[in-house]
């Protein structure tokens, strides 16, 4: 008996039914999913590009804390013996560098035309992470309480999905080695384990709570290293929501007006730098960047000059999520198609058997 | 409709064309071996702005839509019930089993931490989230279900008594009665994956370009794979049969070339719909690298159309030059989404290195060399008589 025209549609639209019905499930297929929000005690970096100097201690500091080697570009290497890190850029080596842009005759800082500014670059710890969402083997987790986004090169299997997916292409593959591994800014995280404040997870420990812990918590040693070592203030650490309420202080004063800039931890007891504030952009980068993240930036050129990229309110995970749960929500679709399939072939297979003997070999 | 009769080719297999073939395997199997030893960056370009490089491009996304044949001649013949394209299905099968196998080759070369990549099996590691975790798993299962598939192959060429000796008679028995299983997930995990690889560039936001970046990008790359699928089919059944004077599949291909050239319709209509949908429209003709790009595509696109639903479709030579736009088409669509247009920005540039492509040619090669000694030493094509294989090639 012949498989019928009818018998197969018949067939086919209850797979294809099926199929639609759970994908129209989802309210608006292929909508981006909800964005994350931040976490309980999210812990973050202002960055004040204004006050940067330029002195780059921060990158020094940084791979002294991480244990990175030198950076020694093929160019330099007549007279850079292995004792002066020139970093360039983001690598397999360095988690954190100072980039300059200039314009014209750099004549003033923090201008955009003939002017020049510093910008830090190192990983952002986005709320809802590019990396996080792609990685297949969960190398790349965020800290559901403090947010620190982590990597783990035990579990990772060297993809570069991450490399890829990131919108600041922070992590970096050591491509000239055997053994390469991802590099990117962990928050000092192995810093932050001993400090007192930062590695209780409870959360009714907050610095309004603990001023004692403050100021334990601000002791050399014991935050990231960069905003540790920053001699301005310019790389400030601290609690998210602070840090968002001290950048928009900052926004509302007027430029040239004297303020003290905290340094090393927001809330902590270290000398302030006290110096006139600068001319900024009329916003905080990485408020809304992406989904939000957990570094932020002010700055007096516009971000997008500075290498950092001009991005929506929502993140491309959640563009990503979107598209693949509304296909695969709990693996109903493929399911009733495999169903539909299934019944299809097993006709289909028996009525070929039927007009085809077997083919058989004599031993 | 006759009964379909598989034969080995015969003829020898270790012929000049196999020989220059393996001359690349070897060159690649030299560089590869440097990768190991010496890490990435010593035998490829890329970098930290373009991560993915040729190997993934052109061996694992080209090249399993290049082995979707299997899955494209197992849609029409055993969900459409088209029976009448039975003898393509086997050596489209083997095709697919080379394509996927190579692809997987092709990923082991490429992960930075190849020992760990177990971990794509162990549940305690996964995140489902990941579309490179389903297309990991898919891709496996599915090269299981094609080396399954094509399993007969190899027991109807043992002789009866060795196959009672290790009751593989029994295991016979057992494919032929659960082959519609195996028929139905052959259909099942390549519209997965397929898709999925278009899902893997949704994650680029702003670094792909609006004429590629859609939310539509699953289906575009599902529908182009199996144009593809049916664009493989063609190609190689008319090479097979200029090369070893085998059984003209003309006919046949005259009415797969109208299948084909429905999906490409439809491929090219849901592309500029979506563009238009999106306000898009004015980039295709701005005139740069690329618009110029997709409009290309397109034109490759739509080329076989008016080649496959005319009469020159009975044609073999149009039927060829059909096969190779399809293909064309596909590999460039998947080229310009991946490496050409994407965009990091920073001023990062990729060009794969000499050591890089003699890698992804050196694994094509190893792909046709096997096929080659498969279609003469098992019975893949579709037989006459044994009086047919004149020459020795």
């Amino acid at each position: 008996m012949s498989l019928s025209r009818r018998q197969f549609l018949r067939g086919a639209a209850g797979a294809v039914a099926t199929t639609a019905a759970s994908v129209a499930d989802a309210a608006a297929p292929f909508a981006p999913r909800a964005n994350k929000p931040l976490p309980p005690k999210a812990i973050g970096m202002l960055y004040d590009s204004t006050q940067c100097i330029g002195c780059k201690a921060c990158v020094s500091a940084c791979k002294d804390a991480n244990g990175m080697p030198v950076e020694q570009p093929q160019a330099l290497a007549g007279w850079n013996e292995g004792t002066w890190d020139t970093a360039e850029d983001l690598s397999g080596k360095t988690l954190n560098v100072i980039r300059v842009y200039q314009h014209g005759t750099m004549a003033q800082k923090d201008q955009e035309v003939n002017g020049y500014a510093f910008i830090k670059r190192h990983c952002l710890h986005c709320l809802d992470p590019s990396c996080v969402s792609v990685c297949p083997v969960s190398a790349m987790r965020k800290n559901p309480i403090t947010g620190i986004v982590t990597h783990d090169p035990d579990a990772c299997i060297g993809c570069r999905y991450c490399v890829l997916g990131c919108p600041f292409n922070v992590p970096h593959y050591q491509f000239d080695e055997a053994l390469g591994q991802i590099a990117k800014c962990q928050f000092c995280q192995h810093l932050l384990k001993d400090n007192p404040l930062f590695s209780n997870p409870d959360p009714q420990v907050t610095p309004a709570t603990d001023a004692k812990l403050l100021s334990e918590a601000s002791q050399p040693g014991r935050i990231p290293a960069c905003c540790d070592v920053c001699p301005t203030g310019a790389s400030l650490f601290g609690w998210v929501e602070e840090l968002q309420a001290e950048a928009e202080r900052r926004l509302a004063l007027k430029p040239g007006v004297v303020y003290d800039f905290p340094r090393g931890l927001l809330g902590g007891d270290r000398a302030p730098n006290t110096a006139p504030v600068g001319q900024y952009q009329p916003r905080v980068y990485g408020e809304k960047e992406s989904g939000g993240t957990q570094v932020r930036y002010l700055t007096g050129v516009p971000p997008e000059k500075l290498g950092l990229p001009t991005l929506p309110d929502h993140s491309s995970a959640a563009v990503t999520e979107g598209v693949q749960h509304t296909l695969y929500k709990g693996l109903i679709a493929p399911l009733a198609l495999l169903g539909g399939l299934v019944m299809l072939a097993r006709r289909s297979v028996k009525q070929d058997d039927e007009a085809q003997p077997d083919q058989e070999r004599p031993s | 409709m006759s009964a379909a009769v598989h034969q080995p080719l015969g003829g020898k297999v270790v012929t000049k064309p196999f020989l220059i073939l393996g001359l690349f395997v070897l060159l690649a199997a030299y560089f590869i071996a440097r990768r190991f030893l010496f890490g990435m960056g010593d035998v490829s370009n890329m970098n930290n702005g373009f991560p993915i490089g040729t190997w993934v491009v052109l061996d694992v996304v080209i090249g399993t839509a290049f082995g979707c044949g299997g899955f494209a001649m197992a849609l029409l013949i055993y969900i459409f019930n088209r029976h009448t394209y039975h003898p393509l299905m086997r050596p489209a099968l083997l095709g697919g089993v080379f394509g996927y196998t190579l692809g997987g080759l092709a990923v082991m070369i490429d992960l930075g931490r190849y020992w760990h990549a177990f971990h794509l099996l162990m549940p305690w590691y996964a995140q489902p989230n990941s579309v490179i975790l389903e297309i990991g798993l898919c891709v496996m299962a599915y090269i299981t279900v094609l080396w399954l598939e094509f399993w007969p192959a190899f027991l109807e060429r043992m002789p009866l008594g060795f196959k009672q000796r290790f009751g593989l008679d029994k295991v016979q028995v057992l494919l032929k009665r659960y082959m519609y299983v195996l028929v139905a997930l052959g259909v099942l995990l390549p519209t997965m994956h397929q898709s999925s690889l278009g899902t893997v560039l949704l994650i680029l936001g702003h670094k792909l370009p609006p004429l590629w970046n859609t939310p539509w990008l699953p289906l575009l790359f599902l529908s182009s794979a199996l144009a593809m699928g049916y664009g493989v089919v063609m190609l190689e059944a008319t090479l097979v049969h200029r090369a070893f004077n085998t059984r003209s599949e003309v006919t046949l291909f005259a009415r797969l070339s109208r299948v084909a050239a429905g999906l490409l319709i439809g491929f090219s209509l849901l592309r500029w719909a979506d563009l238009l949908y999106r306000g898009h429209l004015d980039l295709a003709f701005a005139g740069d690298l690329n618009g110029n790009l997709f409009l290309l595509e397109t034109g490759l696109f739509l080329a076989p159309v008016f080649i496959l639903l005319s009469d020159r479709r009975w044609s073999q030579r149009w039927q060829f030059i059909g096969a190779v736009c399809i293909l064309a088409a596909g590999s460039l669509y998947r080229l310009d989404a991946y490496l050409i247009t994407l965009q990091p920005g920073n001023g990062w540039t990729y060009f794969p290195s000499a050591p890089e492509l003699l890698i992804t040619i050196g694994i094509v090669c190893l792909e046709i060399m096997l096929y080659l000694l498969f279609i003469k030493t098992l019975p893949v094509l579709h037989g006459g008589t044994a009086a047919a294989y004149g020459r020795p090639s």
